[in-house]
């Protein structure tokens, strides 16, 4: 398995902490390895508290408290939903920075079930104000990201995965990137969903925006070009920024297709690419369901048919 | 490198623990939580008249002294020895609870001057003491490795009911955490009994286990005066049941 974005992150954070004596790192165990030498070459900066999550976030907060830039890493449902009422209390209440960085993501692991995801990470976080979310793509876009949480005040979550997109993409943290323009719809794709979202859309006259900032959502970019017709495209659960969008939207008609990862227990294991497929996330569940919604067809009375579909065509 | 800051200075108020009392009954309203604001009142005037080195000149000082109330139930005997301290105005104690009120039933630290750490959930505070124990010995130039600025939290004996804590006990004892002073008021307000005593985790986990009288202002000096060498200290400080 590729860990290529855990890596980028383990030896950019390595750079950060030689470069600022702010900077510490919290860990859980997860990751340990990858961060052996800079405990050596920093001690008391790289802390593992063993497999104790919650204290992993009140250490971080309390690290904060005492001056320090700290960065939380564990595996997406450890750091946030496990940790959860300690990044609502121990960070946000006590109004302090931090920067936690996890992998995982919605199902890259797929073959260790659901209690090793966390579609529901991002949604988590949007009931807490101030919040940044980075969501790269793509190792290369770690680095810029990354600095930009860690160097910057405020609280930033950075959620890494193993799927990528096949090219790298310049990114500018808080910025959407125009990839391509047309007139039909306007498809913000985010993080890894980009390279499947861009082979969904060919020959259709469609905008498509990339995302790796979600949060806060880059309204300025988004509004320049938004048509009537908006098509998110997310990595975690679907319809997570159908809000925020819909806020933007208030006083412009529009239609809007969120599509992302389903709020259901799938109960399957497989290989990522499985999941991206049953969710209706691969280019080709995509591309269907871009079409019916361009061409305004009513989604199909049964729910999560696309769902169904792949499963039944894997048995 | 000895901290050049004096351990006394002169009083900011010439309030005592004797106005303690007249301070709490200036907060009215619907506080709920009388019981325990006294059970902790003398180990908190204790700790702010004798121990901690922190006053409202030093209350952002790095090297202060840190005092965590984990247990953020009851802050009004906290908020009557802040007021006595002259971290806090006392008509800010006649404004408790209003919606303008720097005072509420759980104590914010981005409204309060001299509060640590906000509190109220309860199984936070050891958890933020000890992450504030390292950083504070990174960050005081020439204090890592060593004792001072000192780190005090104070939980409740059922708030250690809370898993969260023994993550933060087994983890502060293992690493011989010895700036980190848990402060324990035991006022008996747990359903189940602990077994092996509520200094058995503590123990079990290899801190300095200290047992007072929570009313016994010497005795509560004494153990909290210097801290165990190369392992937290815990002091259980007994009050009356339901006190």
């Amino acid at each position: 398995m590729t860990i290529a974005m855990r890596d980028r992150f383990a030896t950019v954070t390595k750079s950060l902490l030689d470069e600022d004596p702010r900077v510490a790192v919290v860990l859980a165990e997860i990751s340990r390895t990858l961060f052996r030498d800079a405990e050596l070459a920093h001690p008391g900066r790289v802390i593992n508290v063993g497999i104790r999550e919650e204290l992993m976030i009140g250490v971080t907060g309390g690290l904060a408290l005492s001056g320090l830039r700290p960065i939380a890493h564990s595996y997406a449902p450890f750091l946030i939903e496990r940790a959860w009422e300690a990044i609502k209390l121990d960070l946000t209440h006590q109004d302090v920075d931090a920067v936690l960085v996890s992998i995982g993501a919605s199902y890259d692991a797929s073959l260790e079930g659901r209690t090793h995801q966390s579609p529901g990470d991002v949604a988590l976080l949007d009931t807490l104000p101030g919040w940044t979310v980075h969501v790269p793509g793509h190792p290369a876009e770690v680095e810029p990201l990354l600095r930009s949480a860690v160097g910057g005040r405020g609280r930033a979550y950075v959620r890494l995965s193993v799927e990528e997109n096949a090219e790298a993409v310049t990114v500018t943290a808080g910025r959407m990137r125009i990839m391509r323009r047309g007139d039909d719809a306007t498809v913000v794709a985010v993080g890894p969903l980009l390279a499947p979202t861009l082979d969904a859309v060919r020959g259709l006259e469609v905008t498509v925006l990339y995302a790796t900032t979600v949060r806060p959502f880059d309204a300025e970019t988004f509004l320049a070009v938004a048509r009537p017709n908006v098509i998110l495209v997310e990595p975690y659960l679907a319809g997570t920024s159908a809000a925020t969008v819909s806020r933007l939207l208030a006083h412009r008609p529009h239609r809007l297709l969120a599509l992302g990862v389903e709020q259901l227990e799938l109960r399957r294991y497989g290989s990522p690419a499985d999941h991206q497929r049953a969710h209706g996330l691969d280019s080709a569940g995509l591309r269907a369901r871009i079409e019916r919604f361009l061409e305004e067809i009513e989604p199909a009375e049964q729910k999560h048919s696309h769902i169904t579909q792949a499963i039944t065509a894997s048995l | 490198m000895k901290l050049a800051q004096p351990r006394r200075r002169p009083p900011a108020t010439d309030l005592g623990y004797a106005d303690l009392p007249r301070l709490m009954s200036l907060m009215t309203g619907d506080e709920k939580h009388t019981e325990s604001a006294t059970s902790t009142l003398d180990v908190l005037w204790v700790l702010y008249d004798r121990v901690l080195k922190v006053s409202p000149k030093t209350a952002r000082d790095p090297t202060r002294d840190r005092f965590l109330l984990s247990k953020g139930h009851g802050p009004m005997a906290f908020y009557a020895v802040l007021a006595a301290k002259g971290f806090i105005p006392v008509a800010a104690l006649e404004d408790f609870g209003s919606f303008d009120s720097i005072l509420g039933g759980h104590p914010d630290r981005n409204l309060i001057p001299g509060v640590e750490i906000s509190s109220g959930s309860l199984g936070h505070g050891l958890g933020l003491g000890v992450g504030l124990a390292l950083g504070l010995g990174l960050v005081v130039p020439g204090s890592g490795g060593h004792r001072s600025p000192r780190v005090f939290v104070m939980v409740g004996d059922a708030e250690l009911d809370e898993a969260s804590n023994h993550e933060a006990i087994h983890f502060a004892g293992a690493t011989g955490l010895e700036r980190l002073t848990a402060i324990v008021i035991d006022n008996s307000s747990r359903t189940h009994r602990v077994l092996g005593g509520l200094e058995g985790p503590f123990q079990v986990a290899g801190w300095e286990v200290r047992d007072v009288s929570g009313r016994d202002h010497a005795a509560i000096e004494a153990a909290l005066a210097v801290p165990a060498n190369g392992r937290p200290t815990a002091v259980i400080a007994r009050v009356e049941r339901n006190s």
